[in-house]
């Protein structure tokens, strides 16, 4: 760093600090002041934008990690490996700052552990979100350990790590499954509150469904990101094998789009919903269901046939999108859809400060762990074991 | 089918409740609880109840709560609606109904159900469904997550968002500290007007149904709060429909049975998805077994097949060359007889005397 002390206040780095310094702030309000303080939250409207974006949306954009590893390690699709380290690593930081976004959310944060050492609420889903969360975040550290061993040169126990893989691959699937469910399941306790046209005793499936193609869709658009900032640190493997893994994982999200959308389908036609259709919600229903999921649909498959990465890559921002607008339709948009314009719930702009403060250090961490370890290239003296 | 304490549903795994459930079925019931049989509940008749804010103003001091900025007598504050927040356990509302000159007035608090949704969903149990029929909490327990505000069909529980160090979730407990102590709830027992009745929720419920058969004019033929949301202790008779009076309208269903299937859902997750991922494991391996079987058997196939063609030619060359070999002594000794033919001609020519015809002259010939 010392080197080129001169290159290090890019404009980039400049607009990541002021950020970081801003999150700063409102971290110190948050917690000297209360939730009260910086949220728009009240007693009709107990979750926002922290709920819906950096949990809902975070564990879902992180979903990556357990797709990638499982194609590569399960499915055997081999070619996906040079994936699977980018994925792991960004799973693991979107899973471990979840968590500490949820620390910001929590009116007793430094409780966290109680569902799991003090009081176990079984009952609960949200019980089973945190044990899996909790689980799975320990495994994708786990699972992305031999990056930073191999940094480190722990040679004996990044080999003993290596030969986990195909146990944690398994274990994460079945986290990944639990939690990724639980997230719509949580709100199958509030009939009353969801709009039917996204209230369904499917939201489960619906959240895991979708979770694939949030997973799919991110690992292609975090590959566009990459290339852009870390091309120089690829290795000959990983730039070779990149547009294979991104029109395998878009011609995957093709199908699974066309299948989540069918089964909404199914859903509106079982709980006969059909009419909620001609009202402002159906309309914002529909440019869900067209625009963020036939659409990505549509242009992933036509990617894939014309073996154009431009389309491809469009299609994975829209899929990216349409995990986001389902998960804020679920949590905060169709929640709570009865009550009066004045009773609803907004963002306060220190509720989305906080969030792009946890966006940024996301990032910030990423690229630190992808500029100092073995993440886009494979180490040279662990070519071996792989 | 036998009666489940609810406590020990709630109390029980994902996996128990599953197996509940499966139980219930084979039983031919339903899993739901019908409530402590001697579960105490509170009868709310708007066609009583005037308005005068005496039940909140007892809530108040029975609960220790801050006084209100607006005094208990201002009843200009029902002009406006209101909700109960985490320093109000209870509310009383005005409504203007089509069709009555006079307006309604509906209480709000926590209407203590049979099988409440906060406490099914909370994840650390602050929440207890007590015999007496009330619903208390825990804050010692909290953590905060708010997700008994997202459950609650009623909208109920309130937080205390301003507090930083200990924000905890209030809500009205209908004065458990109170029965336990054989009093009456606060708000109760200041009712000036009857228009609460506490007792037996089996009772409440009988007296209920009296009123609607004897005065079915002046009520609405719905007790609200007989099958809302599973049940609830809090019972509500009406002279408009309920949802006129802003009540939410809200299914039989109670929380427990809404999530049981998700949470049914969670046991066969984990018993049956790393057998399939291992099998997916497993027939990937197997076919890049297979793969590399065939590849090595088509390899020894080539490589077979271009050894026997390669033999086959060598054969051939071998046959031919022995051949040539043959042909080539033949021919040098028919080359040799030929011209030992022709140096015995020139010989006998040179010599042309009358050699003796005996001679052993053909010997050396056939030797060469």
């Amino acid at each position: 760093m010392n080197d080129n002390q001169k290159s290090f206040w890019t404009p980039g780095n400049v607009l990541t600090a002021f950020i970081l310094a801003g999150g700063l702030v409102l971290t110190f309000l948050r917690f000297y002041k209360g939730i009260g303080a910086v949220t728009n939250l009240d007693d009709n409207n107990p979750w926002g934008l922290w709920i819906g974006f950096d949990l809902m949306c975070g564990v879902a954009l992180a979903a990556g990690g357990y797709v990638t590893s499982a194609s590569c390690y399960l499915f055997g699709l081999k070619h996906y490996h040079s994936a699977v380290r980018p994925a792991i690593t960004t799973a693991f930081l979107g899973y471990f700052f979840v968590v500490v976004a949820l620390l910001y959310d929590l009116g007793h944060p430094w409780r966290l552990p109680y569902p799991l050492v003090l009081s176990q609420g079984t009952t609960s889903l949200l019980f089973e979100v945190g044990l899996c969360v909790a689980t799975y975040v320990s495994v994708l550290f786990i699972e992305w350990s031999p990056a930073a061993l191999e940094w480190l040169g722990f040679r004996k126990i990044r080999n003993f790590v290596i030969k986990l893989t195909l146990p944690l691959t398994i274990l994460g699937v079945v986290l990944s499954t639990m939690h990724q469910s639980s997230l719509g399941a949580l709100f199958v306790i509030a009939p009353g509150k969801l709009h039917p046209l996204w209230y369904s005793s499917f939201l489960p499936v619906f959240f895991f469904i979708s979770s694939m193609v949030a997973g799919s869709s991110m690992v292609i658009f975090e590959g566009t990101l990459a290339h852009k900032g870390l091309h120089h640190k690829m290795d000959e493997t990983h730039l070779k094998e990149a547009e294979g893994v991104a029109f395998g994982m878009a011609k995957a999200a093709s199908f699974i789009l066309m299948g989540y959308f069918f089964i909404k389908l199914f859903d509106i036609t079982m709980d006969d919903d059909w009419q909620y259709l001609a009202t402002g919600y159906g309309a914002w229903f529909l440019v869900e269901i067209f625009g963020f999921v036939l659409l990505p649909s549509f242009l992933y498959a036509l990617g894939v046939r014309e073996r154009n990465m431009k389309i491809v890559r469009i299609a994975s921002v829209f899929g990216v999108l349409g995990i986001v607008i389902n998960r804020f339709n679920v949590s905060m948009i169709a929640f709570n859809w009865q009550l009066p314009a004045a009773e609803r719930y907004f963002p306060n702009w220190m509720e989305v400060g906080i969030s792009i403060f946890i966006v940024t250090v996301i990032i910030t961490t990423y690229r630190f762990i992808a500029t100092k370890m073995p993440v886009l290239y494979e180490h040279p003296e662990y070519k071996d074991a792989h | 089918m036998h009666r489940r304490k609810f406590l020990s549903l709630l109390g029980g795994a994902g996996l128990a409740s599953a197996m509940g459930a499966t139980k219930a079925k084979a039983g031919g019931g339903t899993h739901t609880f019908k409530g402590y049989p001697d579960a105490m509940g509170v009868l709310h008749d708007s066609t009583r109840c005037i308005g005068c804010r005496k039940c909140e103003q007892a809530c108040n001091e029975v609960n220790n709560l801050p006084k209100p900025s607006a005094a208990f007598d201002d009843l200009t504050v029902l002009d406006t609606k209101r909700r109960t927040d985490a320093k109000t356990y209870t509310v009383v509302n005005k409504y203007n109904t089509a069709g009555l000159e006079h307006p309604v007035f509906r209480k709000q608090q926590c209407n203590h159900c049979q099988e409440p949704a906060c406490a099914s969903a909370c994840f650390v149990k602050a929440f207890t469904k007590n015999p007496d029929g009330s619903v208390t909490y825990n804050g010692d327990l909290c953590v905060g997550c708010r997700y008994c505000m997202v459950a609650c069909p009623f909208s109920v529980p309130a937080f205390e968002y301003d507090d930083p160090l200990d924000p905890l979730v209030q809500k009205c407990t209908m004065c458990h500290p109170r029965i336990q102590e054989g009093k009456l709830p606060g708000c109760v027992e200041i009712c000036p007007k009857e228009a609460l009745t506490f007792g037996k929720r089996e009772d409440l419920l009988a007296i209920a149904r009296e009123r609607i058969r004897k005065y079915p004019d002046r009520y609405e033929k719905h007790i609200y709060g007989e099958t809302e949301a599973g049940g609830t202790s809090w019972l509500y008779l009406s002279p408009v429909p309920h949802a006129e009076l802003g009540m939410p309208v809200v299914g039989k269903t109670s929380a427990p049975e809404l999530t049981s299937g998700a949470l049914g859902a969670v046991p066969m997750v984990v018993g049956i998805w790393p057998v399939l991922l291992a099998g997916a494991y497993g027939i990937s391996k197997r076919k890049e077994k297979i793969a590399a079987e065939e590849r090595a058997e088509a390899v020894k196939d080539a490589v077979n097949a271009t050894k026997a063609e390669a033999d086959g030619a060598l054969k051939a060359a071998m046959e031919k060359a022995d051949k040539e070999k043959a042909a080539a002594v033949d021919r040098e000794v028919k080359k040799a007889v030929a011209e030992a033919e022709k140096a015995f001609e020139e010989k006998l020519a040179a010599a042309q005397a009358p050699a003796d015809e005996a001679d052993a002259g053909e010997t050396p010939e056939e030797e060469a």
